[in-house]
């Protein structure tokens, strides 16, 4: 790059500070030669050491400055001079001193000017002060103290004459009057460039920033744009977005709708009856127990409207009903039924789903994506609460090879084109099966649902006639986590907004 | 679930086969069983809870071995009887009205068979019985004791002996106070005036079912040849099936299974009872669900492969299978035998038309009419805190809805509003760059009038935070959003403990009010500790949809 085309580049705070420097010069000492803030001045300096203008050495250094005492005294006098001064003219008690002076502050007076002989003290019921001859001197001379607080702080130990240094140490003994500080000492030098910059005619009328009167007036057209350093990094920004955990959410619900399949909504909150009891899960199940699911304090229970279902859930759980199954061989209890709780899966919307259907709706496909709860103690692996995919297809005519292909189109969409079905449990499906998917880069199966076809205990008594259900609850949280390289999956409800704001978008 | 740790020789003997480590991992867990770990010595299999049968060396190898083709089709297990019996006083009725018993011979005990036949009963007692609830299993060595044996019902003081691994004689109720079995399991006999007993013809106890036997009667030793088993519990459908696991287990171990009767003050019953029972076998029906297309040759093989019988439209269902209650329970043996893997997946071309739920969709739209100001969609849990959402607001509530058993301590009730958790994350982001906006919508939970006396509304809530944030730039933002609505609504001054007062409004849409906007008052962002002002608002989102929907 050339001179000028360097020279182009200066900014404005650039070009003020440039002609100032010399061969070496420290940085204190440039900012009393500017008229710009102390950040002005070394913003200036870091840009020119980034184009190789100046050079910067840095050392660390002990340096003097004041505390907040000394800042004080600097503005309103010693408290010494200030004691004198109270009583120049008359004797005062210490309750009428103490109106004027810190307690603190009146103590070490006291001591320091009785060590002087620059007053008297006499006790009359409280401690009553007169100045002496010598407290008059004392007053009106300038002690070494005063001298001291006159100095250019921060200031180095070296630059101290010796009569300074013994001051400052008795100034160390006095509360918050003097700090020691490390300090950076900055000394900027020019470099071979530098010269040559500082010999150029640097015209300090460029346009810097393009503004709406340069373009009314055309001022620009007889100046110099100043380059800028179109590589260098800018202060980031961000944007408006949604939650990464929703962005996700959207897209899954958007395959599922590509599929031709319903979305299913409802309640969080349920009775059992339809989370449990509808699905065919024994009211002895362990699942059932209430260190697994959130039961509520006060609304323990609730109601059952349709008492014909109600009926036919008692008696399938009893002995089969008509479903030609044996059923579990024990009683079931109606009001263990209706204790509500937190929903365990998305498959009790299915269950109220289907329990609205009518023989001339089928086909039908249904989906959601929702919110279930599982009662457990948060830490970096368990989530009391987390979605799951759930997805029913309603048909005379499926069957179990289906449910593999349905689940195969999902994931391929996901990007798991390999899925696997392994044999499971689930007391509402029949076969039930462990669905994996090949992960590409851990280069092994992973586990990331259930699934199995509705048991006819389970469609019979919801729907009145018998038809295969098949049905699916996918885990949707390894694939978030995974997306985004999340290991803690409390950060999906930490809300760290900076965090929110950097995280690339889901772009599947 | 459950798990059960296999000897793994145990296993290849009972077995009679061993299989290469990668085929046995393959195998197992296309059985249905998921494999945890194997080595050398040992296999850990999770066994589903449908499948009790197989919680001991003996039923997973029968099934395995089965499965594998080495030994298919129905086992036969003869039941001789031993002329003994079990004398049931109606006194237990309502406290514990059945057992079902058995006596095993010829068992041929050491240290390791008799840990397997303690990890059957421990494994038994845990799942099928539901810790003892349902039922209990005793087991006695026969020299032991002399019969007939006796279930009645005592009062606990009455019942006096020296309970197992217990160095003296006490009663029943200072079992319950006492021992630790005794302590972990007395809650299943809460509010019993009597307790279950049995004894012998010595008048020596046994055993207080659920909680213990006793240490003279009830310890079995590896110089014990023959045992007396007793099963007692409240359905005689369950009990029948512990007590036939176990002694098919025994006898698979080798040892001879001999019958008893048990008489009931109305009847008499003999057990165990080991004949298969019988289940049609809809070979179409089978076929259509699976969408396969066997042969009954090969429908046969599959069930045998899976311990059935299989005789002319008949499937033969093994007596220690509880899992098999309707035909179907048939398809997912088959399709085990067949192999899950050997699906071939296919979809119907049948068209249906996908759609969106309506409110969701709106919601959608809402976030992105909210996005375009910039704001950040927030994420937070239905679960809340008590205190976040009421004093730390700056109000009170009887109206909400608590949890009856929550683990997490911070977590104890639903959230009845948004706003606080919009509160809580600006809290946790003073750190962070300012300005702060958030905005975030969903389920918001109080009593009221319904099928489960809670009412769940749909609210949206947003937040702005930043050192120049006032009434103006909230408000800025419903009526942008209102305006992409194309809705009118108002504003009305109002009260609310949460605001500054003067600087808070109700929301009105068609002279209802549907929510609240303001600027936050200081003691309000305090408590959440954040040092910048902050203005929101929080709406019934799911009254405006149905506006729009209108």
């Amino acid at each position: 790059m050339s001179l000028k085309e360097l020279s182009q580049k200066l900014h404005s705070l650039e070009r003020t500070v440039l002609p100032k420097l010399k061969k070496n010069i420290g940085f204190q000492e440039l900012v009393s030669t500017v008229d710009l803030k102390e950040i002005e001045v070394m913003r200036a300096i870091q840009w020119m050491e980034n184009k190789s203008i100046v050079k910067i050495d840095s050392i660390e250094k002990e340096v003097i400055d004041l505390d907040k005492n000394g800042i004080l005294y600097k503005k309103k006098g010693l408290p010494e001079k200030q004691f004198l001064e109270l009583i120049k003219n008359e004797s005062k008690k210490i309750s009428e001193m103490s109106k004027k002076l810190d307690k603190n502050e009146i103590n070490i007076c006291i001591g320091l000017l009785k060590k002087n002989n620059a007053i008297v003290v006499k006790k009359d019921r409280e401690l009553i002060f007169s100045i002496t001859s010598k407290g008059i001197d004392f007053l009106n001379k300038k002690s070494t103290e005063e001298k001291f607080l006159e100095l250019n702080f921060p200031i180095s130990f070296e630059e101290l004459e010796k009569n300074m240094k013994n001051t400052l140490s008795e100034l160390l003994k006095r509360k918050q009057f003097i700090k020691k500080d490390k300090k950076i000492i900055r000394t900027i030098s020019l470099t071979k460039i530098g010269e040559d910059l500082q010999k150029l005619k640097i015209s300090s009328d460029v346009v810097d920033k393009l503004s709406s009167k340069d373009l009314k007036s055309g001022s620009w057209k007889k100046k110099d744009f100043r380059r800028y350093d179109v590589e260098i990094n800018v202060p980031l920004v961000s944007g408006g977005k949604r939650h990464f955990t929703l962005q996700a959410v959207e897209y899954i619900k958007s395959i599922w709708l590509e599929l031709g399949f319903k979305e299913m909504t409802g309640n969080i909150v349920h009775t059992s009856f339809w989370d449990l009891d509808t699905l065919f899960v024994p009211q002895d199940h362990p699942a059932r127990e209430m260190q697994d699911t959130f039961y509520l304090k006060n609304a323990k229970s609730g109601k059952i409207e349709n008492k014909e279902l109600v009926k036919r859930i008692k008696n399938t759980h009893e002995n089969g009903w008509t479903t030609g199954s044996k059923g579990w061989q024990s009683s079931w209890s109606e009001e263990k039924a209706k204790e509500n709780l937190l929903r365990t899966h998305t498959t009790v919307l299915s269950a109220e789903t289907i329990s609205k259907l009518k023989k001339g709706d089928l086909p039908a496909k249904f989906f959601s994506v929702g919110k279930v709860f599982r009662n457990e103690a948060l830490d970096w692996k368990h989530l009391f609460e987390f979605y799951q995919v759930e997805g029913i297809v309603v048909d005379p005519d499926a069957n179990f090879a289906n449910l593999l292909g349905y689940l195969k189109n999902f994931f391929k969409k996901m990007g798991f084109p390999d899925v696997r079905i392994r044999p499971g449990h689930f007391p509402y499906t029949e076969p039930s099966a462990e669905v994996d998917v090949w992960h590409p880069i851990k280069k092994q199966w992973v586990e990331i649902g259930g699934s199995g076809i509705f048991r006819p205990e389970v469609t019979i008594p919801l729907m009145g006639f018998e038809v295969p259900v098949l049905a699916w609850g996918l885990g949707m949280g390894r694939i978030i986590t995974e997306y985004w390289e999340i290991n803690d999956l409390r950060e999906l409800y930490k809300n760290d907004l900076k965090q929110l704001r950097e995280l690339k978008k889901w772009l599947k | 679930m459950p798990t059960i740790t296999l000897n793994r020789k145990v296993v290849e003997s009972l077995v009679g086969k061993k299989l290469p480590l990668e085929e046995l991992k393959d195998r197992i867990s296309m059985l249905g069983t998921d494999l945890e770990h194997v080595d050398d010595d040992e296999i850990i299999v999770e066994i589903f809870p449908n499948r009790p049968d197989m919680l001991s060396e003996q039923g997973f190898s029968r099934a395995f071995s089965s499965f594998i083709g080495v030994n298919k089709g129905l086992r036969k297990y003869n039941v001789k009887k031993s002329g003994e019996k079990v004398i049931v006083n109606k006194s237990l009725k309502d406290v514990r009205p059945y057992t079902v018993c058995a006596i095993v011979k010829n068992l041929n005990l050491n240290d390791e068979r008799i840990r397997e036949i303690i990890q059957i009963q421990e494994k038994l007692h845990v799942t099928y019985c539901r810790k003892r609830k349902k039922a209990a299993i005793g087991i006695y060595p026969m020299e032991k004791i002399k019969y007939p044996i006796y279930f009645t019902a005592k009062k606990p003081e009455e019942i006096v002996f020296r309970p197992l691994e217990w160095n003296k004689v006490i009663n029943a109720k200072q079992i319950m106070e006492q021992h630790p079995t005794g302590i972990e399991y007395k809650h299943l006999l809460k509010d019993l005036k009597k307790y279950s007993v049995f004894y012998d013809a010595n008048n020596e106890v046994l055993s207080v079912p659920p909680i213990i036997n006793s240490h003279k009667t009830g310890k079995i030793t590896d110089t014990t040849k023959e045992v007396f088993i007793e099963v007692s519990g409240f359905d005689l459908h369950t009990l029948n099936y512990v007590l036939n696991i176990l002694v098919t287990a025994l006898a698979e171990m080798g040892a001879d299974i001999y019958s008893m009767k048990v008489e009931y003050p109305d009847k008499t019953i003999v057990t165990p009872n080991l004949n298969p029972t019988k289940m049609k076998f809809d070979l179409s029906y089978l076929n259509k669900w699976l969408g396969l297309k066997l042969n009954e040759k090969q429908a046969k093989d599959l069930l045998e492969k899976m311990g059935f019988g299989y005789e002319k439209g008949t499937a033969l269902i093994p007596a220690y299978r509880p899992d098999i209650l309707h035909p179907t329970d048939l398809s997912e043996d088959i399709a085990i035998a067949y192999g899950y893997e050997n699906f071939t997946p296919e979809i119907p071309s049948k068209a249906t038309v996908g759609q969106e739920d309506l409110y969701e969709k709106f919601r959608k739209n809402i976030a992105n009419i909210l996005i375009g100001l910039n704001l950040l969609e927030v994420s937070s849990y239905h679960l809340a805190n008590e205190q976040k959402q009421f004093s730390y607001m700056n109000i009170k509530s009887n109206n909400y809805v608590k949890l009856a058993n929550s683990l997490s301590e911070e977590y104890q009730i639903m959230r009845e509003w948004i706003l606080p958790n919009l509160m809580k994350i600006l809290g946790d982001n003073t750190h962070n760059e300012y300005p702060q906006k958030i905005f975030e919508s969903g389920k918001v939970f109080k009593l009221g009038e319904s099928n489960t006396g809670v009412i769940e509304d749909d609210n949206l809530a947003c937040a702005l935070s930043n050192n120049d944030i006032d009434y103006t730039k909230i408000r800025q933002v419903l009526d942008y959003l209102f305006t992409q609505l194309g809705i009118k609504y108002e504003i009305k001054e109002t009260v609310h403990e949460t605001f500054i007062p003067g600087r808070v409004g109700k929301i009105i849409m068609d002279k209802k009010e549907i929510g609240f906007i303001g600027e936050i008052h200081p003691k309000v962002i305090s408590s959440f500790g954040i040092e910048m002002p902050v203005s929101g608002f929080e709406i019934n989102l799911k009254k405006v949809f149905k506006k729009i929907e209108k």
